[in-house]
């Protein structure tokens, strides 16, 4: 709303009905125009920032695989080719990396509740070995100089390269030298538990799914 | 369900729309001069915010999957259209509630409140209920941020401040003051 | 409020900056102000977007000024507002994808920033398109110095670097709080009080100054 307009426009007779229409109509029209032209316009960057975006990410989780393919959760299948129905943004998806004509593990998203908001991070799994690959965190609101560690702090980063799941948080020096342990971030073991949750949750939603799909390398 | 109290919880103390996301400062600065005044503009908001969100989904899942683009003009045109038939309708149906209400339902058009709810809805991929209880909250934050800081302005008018710091220099400091208490409410669902 | 005399055009443009600034005299566009500045690319960005925005809308809002019927013309307004809004939105996105994504909803929010509605309807539909011109540029100004001042205030403290680029060195111990929301409130409350400190002592010398006779123009 204005804030102290000091005097009222000059005055216009009112005008009809069919002018009201026709202005508003006209700049309907020519909002429409403009917005549908520059969307023509910048879209395709747009598209090319997420593609590059995701794929930088899932290469840093798998360990740099030679490429990638794009499997979409059907039901309790993975399959390469979207349902009926669905909307190519909105799928669930899981990354399939290939290396040397051989599986190099999924690329998986998860998301959860963290100390601010939610978290939303890739991790790289291996369903062979019940291993993680590699962690890169996506999306975080987490605190300044305190949660954000989740992904600034480079040795909690790699303990997601080796640690087996599902994954059981520990406090620095406590634990007993487990596969699975993860040791959490000192000051930030809300923003690190939180990261296991995530992880840990999809994974009992989608391994049992990932286990049972058979990677097959598309026909060229 | 604990995922919808959750949501609601959080949009109301740990990301107060106010004193976190630094939305609605308008009518926090404008109208947060009394505690009375502050109420009626809060509960005002929270049935705007409420009839919004399921506009919104109402939006997002039939009308706008085809044309994303249109999001922002949609919302806003909607949101214009709604404060206009809210108003009306509760003119007709309850002059008292109107008496009550009716002068902040205009303000609340372009307050960025209400717009920013819309926004952090279709962001975050709320259906009709999570909405609902995500406006819900929304709501209930704006108000407890607004009566807050009536509160103690209105403790402010017969304190010893010097005639140059009367001004919202002095409000956006008690602000501040509230906003870091609020983070004391971060992490407050989190198993740890 | 402002002289019925017209007044040359060079005052539309530096009203913007001091006398009418946006955001600390007609504490307008409060929101983005206190949002977006907890860095400098952050302000400067936003401050680009809100120039681009306002700017559009007053040469268009003065172009069609006459053929707008007045029942219809906040209406008009705010759907062109949208429209440019939109288009900055998505031009953001495509070219700085990392700034647009912190900034999120607040490019979105500009719509309803009082800032350009309330140019929309005190100035630009009844003044000629030169002028709109300047006084959109001008307040753009006047907006993005006083964002850059908080931006830079919020993140030299709060995070020692400038522009990213450290200032302090590495041993210094950021002032966390200055980039989360009371680090805003604060800062542009303790602007808002200074700014008002100096332009009543201005004021009052001036009212000095003329009471004692002499002839002398208005300080600052």
């Amino acid at each position: 709303m204005t804030h102290g307009t000091p005097s009222a426009p000059p005055a216009r007779p009112s005008a009809s009905s069919q002018r009201l229409i026709a202005t508003l109509g006209g700049f309907g029209a020519l909002a429409g125009l403009l917005i549908v032209s520059v969307f023509v316009a910048t879209s395709p960057r747009i598209r090319a920032n997420k593609a590059a975006a995701l794929a930088a990410a899932v290469q840093e989780v798998l360990a740099a695989p030679d490429r990638y393919d794009t499997l979409y959760v059907t039901g309790t299948t993975l399959s390469p080719t979207l349902p009926a129905g669905a909307d190519a943004d909105t799928a669930e998806a899981v990354y399939l990396g290939w290396r040397g004509g051989a599986p190099a593990g999924y690329a998986i998203l998860a998301a959860g509740p963290g100390f601010q908001d939610t978290i939303r991070l890739l991790f790289g799994y291996d369903p062979a070995s019940s291993q993680l690959l590699g962690m890169r965190v996506l999306d975080s609101k987490e605190t300044p100089g305190l949660g954000d560690k989740i992904f600034k702090d480079a040795g909690f980063v790699e303990q997601f390269a080796r640690v087996r799941a599902p994954l059981v948080p520990v406090r620095d020096g406590q634990g007993d030298g487990l596969p699975n342990e993860l040791v959490m971030i000192t000051g930030a073991t809300i923003s690190s538990r939180a990261v296991v949750q995530a992880i840990n949750t999809t994974l009992e939603r989608i391994g049992p799914i990932i286990a049972a799909h058979v990677p097959r390398e598309p026909q060229p | 369900m604990a995922d919808l109290v959750w949501i609601l919880v959080s949009a109301a103390v740990v990301n107060n729309f106010t004193l976190a996301l630094f939305l609605g400062l308008c009518p926090f600065l404008g109208v947060s001069g009394k505690v009375e005044t502050a109420l009626r503009m809060g509960l005002a908001n929270i049935f705007v915010m409420v009839v919004t969100a399921v506009a919104v989904w109402a939006l997002n899942t039939f009308l706008l999957p085809s044309a994303p683009y249109l999001r922002i003009i949609a919302f806003i045109i909607v949101i214009a259209s709604l404060v206009q038939i809210v108003e009306m309708a509760i003119k007709k149906l309850s002059p008292a509630l109107f008496r009550a209400l009716g002068i902040f339902l205009p303000l609340i058009t372009t307050n960025c409140a209400i717009l920013g709810l819309a926004i952090f809805s279709t962001n975050r991929g709320y259906g009709l209920v999570e909405g609902v209880f995500f406006a819900v909250g929304a709501g209930i934050g704006l108000t407890i941020a607004l009566v807050l800081m009536a509160s103690i302005r209105e403790q402010l008018e017969l304190a010893d401040v010097p005639d140059a710091a009367r001004n919202m220099g002095l409000v956006l400091i008690l602000a501040g003051a509230l906003s870091l208490a609020f983070m004391g409410f971060a992490g407050l669902f989190s198993t740890a | 409020m402002s002289p019925r005399q017209p007044a040359p055009p060079s005052t539309e443009f530096t009203k913007g900056l001091w006398r009418e600034n946006p955001v600390l005299v007609q504490l307008l566009g409060l929101c983005p102000a206190l949002a977006v500045t907890n860095s400098v690319a952050n302000s400067l960005v936003m401050s680009a977007a809100v120039l681009f925005v306002l700017v559009g809308s007053s040469l268009l809002v003065s172009t069609i000024k006459r053929i707008v019927p007045s029942d219809v013309r906040i209406s008009s307004y705010i759907l062109i507002i949208a429209t440019f809004v939109t288009m900055a939105d998505m031009i953001l996105e495509a070219y700085v994808p990392v700034v647009h994504k912190e900034l999120g909803a607040f490019v979105a929010l500009i719509v309803v920033n009082c800032i350009i509605l309330g140019r929309q309807e005190a100035f630009a539909s009844r003044n000629p398109v030169g002028r709109s011109l300047l006084d959109a540029l001008g307040m753009s100004a006047g907006f993005a110095m006083t964002m850059l001042l908080m931006g830079t205030v919020r993140e030299v403290l709060g995070s020692g670097t400038f522009l990213g680029v450290s200032v302090f060195g590495p041993r210094y111990e950021p002032w966390v709080v200055m980039i989360l929301p009371p680090g805003g409130f604060l800062t542009l409350g303790v602007l808002l009080l200074l700014f008002s400190w100096y332009t009543r002592r201005g004021d009052a010398r001036a009212r000095a100054a003329s009471s004692g006779g002499a002839d002398v123009e208005e300080a600052a």
